[in-house]
């Protein structure tokens, strides 16, 4: 049976739903489930992780945990480990995530597979399927001679049941030991959206071209205020400058993977696809019938934007009652 | 300043991937390799730190078959990278071996002041050969780097990350930084560069010779497979209103993503 530390990120005094998958995923494939929860609301989140399938919850409230150190969480994640001796770390392919687990699996003697997009623990062993050649095909990845194997998981893709709130947990506090300081953090500048990133958003409605100037954009904004959407682009409007390179998706943007993915004025060039051909349920609307997007689309709808949005947006909101 | 770029040879995006008959990987037969896109911002910050301050020196390194290895290597001398290092390996490795493999040769050519890579590497998305390298050094590290201030003994860096926020670091010299896009432009070799990287130094090392061990291939990829068929698209005709109308029932009704 393994042993599995799951590193719980969170939001706003939320565990985030990505943290919520793993913890669930582990549940089911262990009895000894230890959530890793940093920050000084570690405590209140442990609690949310137990609802999760959490066991035990190891914190480290400490002040200088709040925000992400990668010297400071490295030596967390290394004691966490000397200590619980966990044979499988999953965290999420976040950008925290990418940031440490990497630097955490050399200090570790560990192996490690980064953007998975499902994930099997037989017995002992893990093995981690993920895409390559930006999902032209997909290899599952095993491990050998790694005493600690860690997955780094893409969000949305392991359910979530409802939380059952009858559970309870043993919290322990981790003192870690204090380390001189090489990188240190002088400030976070807050995105321009306080929405969800895109890569963990449950529904994306990304722009292109098409949409013919930047300010057009605003059809996309009122579109996923409705929706509870993230507004993401194609490569080309970012390299025009229309909206920063954050919001792009693609092979040298963004990974996404909602649920419902709204491409509009996207013609699906190989490099857009890359990034998006993951999503369960695809809507190209698109004046040209013959663009590429419409072949990796569940359903296709040739128009204007300008006379689909508008009409769209108000449909949405009759459906959804608002 | 001592800067060593750190590349890696992927396929053009535009490959067709075809697998090896045995299944056993991806068949490499007839593919384009180029330099991985985000090495490209690497190697460009590097060069332009150097036209500034043209006491630096510029080394270039990648692991892999020699020949395409030493052709991705031009493509960045050509670029304004001083010398490059192939260290000439027919084996597929995982990020830990890379990684190590790279923390010995840069051991071996006496360290680096600043290293540069991408934040990843477009083949196989692993976002791990940089961090993972820093640490083996012993040197702290930044990725997903979207600007740099140079200072005497450290940078100041700006970190991209989720939702678009962006996290200031400063770090110490020597370290390692990963490059995102929005650094910089990564420019074209121009013919005299090209004409000059013909006779730049292209020094070799053997990855046998540097002493990864069996015990340091961690993860190895099996297994591959195609995407699963998809549907036919479902073309939702009429006018505008019945079309948004018709689309909001599917998803709601048979997609059921509402």
């Amino acid at each position: 049976m393994s042993k599995i530390l799951v590193f719980c990120e969170h939001h706003n005094g939320q565990l985030k739903r990505s943290s919520q998958e793993l913890l669930q995923f582990a549940k089911s494939n262990s009895s000894d489930v230890i959530a890793l929860i940093f920050g000084k609301e570690a405590k209140s989140i442990a609690a949310q992780t137990a609802y999760h399938g959490a066991t035990t919850a190891l914190t480290v409230s400490d002040e200088a945990y709040v925000s992400y150190n990668p010297e400071l969480y490295t030596q967390a994640i290394q004691e966490a480990y000397a200590k619980t001796q966990a044979t499988v770390l999953l965290a999420s392919a976040s950008a925290t995530g990418k940031d440490l687990f990497p630097k955490a699996a050399a200090r570790l003697n560990a192996g490690i597979v980064s953007d998975a997009t499902s994930l099997e623990i037989n017995g002992a062993s893990v093995v981690a399927k993920k895409p390559l050649f930006a999902g032209k095909c997909f290899a599952n990845h095993a491990f050998s001679n790694a005493s600690l194997q860690i997955v780094l998981m893409r969000p949305n893709q392991l359910p979530v049941a409802a939380p059952d709130t009858s559970k309870t947990i043993t919290i322990e506090e981790l003192s870690v030991t204090k380390i001189d300081l090489k990188v240190l953090l002088k400030e976070i500048v807050k995105g321009t959206s306080e929405k969800l990133d895109l890569t963990e958003a449950n529904i994306v409605v990304s722009g292109g071209r098409g949409l013919k100037e930047a300010a057009n954009f605003k059809y996309l904004d009122e579109l996923a205020q409705v929706l509870g959407a993230t507004v993401g682009a194609s490569r080309a409007v970012v390299d025009a400058g229309w909206v920063p390179h954050s919001m792009q998706v693609g092979q040298t943007g963004k990974t996404v993977a909602p649920t419902l993915y709204i491409a509009v004025g996207i013609s699906g060039a190989i490099q857009h696809l890359a990034g998006m051909t993951g999503s369960k349920v695809i809507v190209a609307i698109n004046t040209d019938a013959n663009a590429p997007i419409f072949q990796k689309s569940t359903y296709g709808i040739v128009g204007d934007f300008a006379d689909i949005l508008p009409k769209l947006t108000e449909e949405f909101k009759r459906a959804l009652h608002k | 300043m001592k800067i060593f770029v750190c590349v890696k040879q992927v396929p053009d995006s535009e490959t067709k991937i075809k697998f090896l008959a045995d299944g056993s990987g991806v068949d490499t037969q007839g593919v384009k390799w180029v330099l991985n896109p985000y090495d490209e911002i690497a190697v460009e910050e590097a060069v332009k730190f150097k036209e500034k301050n043209p006491t630096a020196q510029v080394f270039v390194l990648t692991l892999g078959p020699k020949q395409r290895a030493s052709e991705v290597l031009r493509t960045a001398l050509a670029m304004g990278a001083d010398e490059g290092i192939v260290i000439n390996t027919s084996q597929d490795g995982d990020s830990y071996t890379t990684a190590k493999t790279l923390a010995k040769t840069i051991q071996s050519e006496g360290g680096a002041d600043l290293i540069l890579t991408g934040k990843l590497a477009i083949d196989d998305n692993g976002n791990a050969v940089g961090p993972m390298l820093a640490e083996f050094l012993k040197i702290p590290h930044v990725s997903v780097v979207s600007k740099i201030e140079y200072q005497a003994n450290a940078l100041k860096v700006e970190r991209d990350v989720d939702g678009g926020a962006k996290e200031i670091f400063e770090i110490a010299l020597p370290c390692l930084i990963t490059t995102n896009k929005g650094l910089n432009t990564p420019r074209y070799a121009s013919l005299p560069g090209i004409m000059k990287a013909k006779k730049k130094v292209l020094k070799e090392y053997d990855q046998a010779q540097l002493g990864i061990e069996p015990s340091d291939f961690k993860v190895k990829a099996g297994a591959f497979t195609f995407p699963a068929d998809k549907a036919p698209v479902k073309m939702i005709s009429g006018d505008a209103t019945a079309q948004t109308s018709e689309l909001v029932k599917l998803l709601r009704d048979e997609a059921k993503v509402l």
